[in-house]
């Protein structure tokens, strides 16, 4: 474990150069397409290959933490048609913004870990999903493939190996779905995102029908840095079954916003300091600690969490992309969860009905509440509601809409119940206006 | 119907997919078309579906259920200011607020001389920038408190005077 004290950041590395340090020459400078090139050099096998990256004990960055190398061992590689690689960049979970920083700073990596995976998979064209409302990003994506097509590390037979494969960037139009990796493959088939019924599953059954292996892009980006320290070490890194290094965008109440690049296991309470800590010093109420879908924790119990899969999960909510959404004392959470509920009723792509009719539900009751019109039974209704919801649709968003409910009821139910009593805010308006929600203290 | 540059556009767009896959560039050609004409009518969807070989009912079913295709015309400077959790957290239903007060609109609503249209952004994917609002699409304008609001809405007014 003395590695964490002489921790450098490995993802991060190459952030330090803003707007200016993402070209292909920047990223070879600091060692980038080395891991590439000696997998080719060395032929290295597939099964070698995977195995490195199995003993890492990488977790899927996207949120559902699923051993990567144990994904890759799921291709079919010996299938003799078309497989294919995604990555998925359609980064909309609210509070997720780690993949926007990575491809603005380190495209390469990213690009990199893909045609490695494609080596690894015996997949000859990968396809990078990203998030409609990032342009910019995408723009620089599509410069850096250029880059990466001009020096020969893309595209027929690369660098003499024998090995081909090419990449395209797809970009998104606004449809938070297309997050979920079946409605990803549809739209990029060019139809609506609406989610498949698995099994079958994408590794069996993906992209136009073909096997097909989907990651998010902060686990591609990984690939390289594993390659370049070693599985086992980058497992030290972390701890036991929580591999390496993780990216948490921090947002809400702190002092600094960002992205923090920490081992997995790090205490929550570092990574508030990292970030700034609470905002004008106020006392943190509660944290969502892995992006909205993720139950929310309240302070005292995320204060005494580390970041990592297995401590957030004991603790009964989620890593999930690591979006650490940071709440301070003047906030209201009726107005808080008000606003999330209506996020999954406008974003449920209206498949299931118990999702569809679902979330319109929860946003409705939620809404009547905050705004003074709550019943006595409309906690008991909420709570049924989702109930119905869970465990009932074709992909999880369905869930994902039922989390923040449940657990915002479940930690500030007496908020909830005075609202219906009271028919307003427990916290008061006062203290709601003073705090950071508004231009004049958060403008400070 | 479309400008041989956009089309130009879109055919680089469909030789990123295999060959009998052409649907997957109606995404794409969708947003170049909308960049050209400014919003997507029904006879741009269906010549956009007939170039690519599609349904129109197919394009169209994309074209709905994207939230940034724009199906009915929108002002020239098209402001999607995000409101969700971690933006409304750090004042992004202020930086709304103040918009609308400026503008003299509400969201989904065009200023009466067709420059700005305002809209209500879902997660925009740069939460630690909040508030933060997308113009026409294509730019993320970040920490948008009210001084640099102020000047966004100069700059367009600068864009629309031909400055």
């Amino acid at each position: 474990m003395a590695l964490i004290s002489t921790l450098k950041p490995l993802l991060t590395t190459g952030w330090s150069g803003g707007d200016s340090g993402w070209g292909i020459k920047q990223y070879e400078a600091r060692g980038g397409y080395v891991q590439l090139r000696r997998i080719l050099n060395e032929k290295m096998s597939q099964d070698d290959l995977i195995n490195e990256i199995k003993k890492s004990v990488l977790r899927g960055r996207g949120g559902a933490g699923f051993p990567t190398g144990l994904k890759w061992s799921f291709m079919p590689r010996a299938f003799p048609g078309d497989k294919y690689v995604v990555c998925n960049s359609d980064e909309g979970e609210p509070g997720t913004f780690k993949d926007r920083d990575l491809m603005r700073y380190d495209p390469h990596s990213v690009i990199e870990g893909m045609i490695i995976a494609g080596y690894a998979m015996g997949a000859r064209r990968g396809y990078n999903y990203i998030h409609g409302e990032i342009f910019e990003i995408y723009q620089r994506f599509e410069e850096a493939l250029e880059e990466a097509r001009a020096a020969g590390l893309l595209g027929e037979n690369i660098l003499g190996s024998g090995f081909s494969f090419d990449l395209f960037a797809h970009h998104g139009y606004g449809a938070y779905i297309c997050g979920e990796e079946t409605g990803l493959l549809e739209s990029i088939e060019g139809k609506k995102g609406q989610p498949r019924f698995k099994p079958p599953f994408p590794a069996s059954f993906g992209l136009y029908g073909k096997p097909t292996t989907i990651n998010n892009t902060e686990t591609f980006a990984s690939i390289p840095f594993i390659l370049g320290v070693g599985g086992e070490n980058y497992l030290n890194l972390g701890k036991p079954n929580n591999g390496g290094t993780k990216l948490f965008s921090v947002s809400g109440h702190v002092n600094r916003p960002g992205n923090y690049e920490v081992p997995m296991g790090t205490p929550f309470q570092t990574l508030l300091e990292m970030a700034g800590g609470v905002r004008g010093g106020r006392a943190l109420k509660a944290v969502i600690p892995g992006g909205s879908s993720a139950p929310v924790l309240p302070a005292n119990v995320i204060m005494d969490c580390t970041m990592d899969y297995d401590s957030i999960s004991k603790a009964g909510s989620m890593l999930g992309s690591g979006a650490v959404i940071v709440m301070d004392e003047t906030v209201c959470m009726v107005k808080a969860l008000e606003r999330l509920a209506y996020f999954y009723f406008e974003e449920s792509c209206g498949q299931c009905t118990p999702c569809r009719e679902g979330t319109g539900w929860l946003y409705r009751v939620v809404h009547r509440i905050e705004h003074g019109d709550g019943r006595p039974e409309d906690l008991d209704q909420l709570n049924r509601v989702t109930e119905n919801i869970m465990g009932r649709t074709i992909c999880a968003l369905g869930d994902a809409a039922a989390f923040p409910v449940r657990s915002f009821i479940k930690h500030f139910q007496s908020e909830f119940e005075y609202h219906i009593e009271h028919k307003k805010c427990l916290v008061d308006p006062a203290v709601q206006r003073a705090g950071s929600g508004f231009f004049k203290v958060g403008a400070a | 119907m479309l400008s041989s540059d956009s089309l130009k556009k879109i055919d680089r767009e469909v030789a990123k997919y295999p060959s009998d896959q052409k649907q997957s560039a109606v995404m794409a050609a969708l947003a170049i078309a909308q960049d050209e004409k400014g919003w997507l009518a029904k006879e741009t969807i269906e010549f956009v579906a007939n170039y690519l070989e599609m349904a129109p009912m197919a394009a169209y079913e994309v074209a709905s259920f994207y939230n940034m295709y724009d199906l009915a015309p929108v002002g020239r400077f098209k402001l999607t200011v995000c409101t969700n959790l971690p933006c409304a957290l750090s004042g992004g239903v202020h930086a709304a607020d103040y918009l609308k007060e400026k503008l003299g609109i509400d969201f989904n609503e065009t200023t009466s001389d067709g420059k700005f249209t305002l809209k209500e952004g879902e997660c925009l994917g740069a939460c630690g920038d909040s508030p933060v609002m997308l113009l026409n699409n294509k730019r993320m304008c970040s920490f948008m408190l009210p001084d640099e609001i102020d000047k966004l809405l100069a700059e367009c007014e600068r864009t629309a005077a031909g400055h």
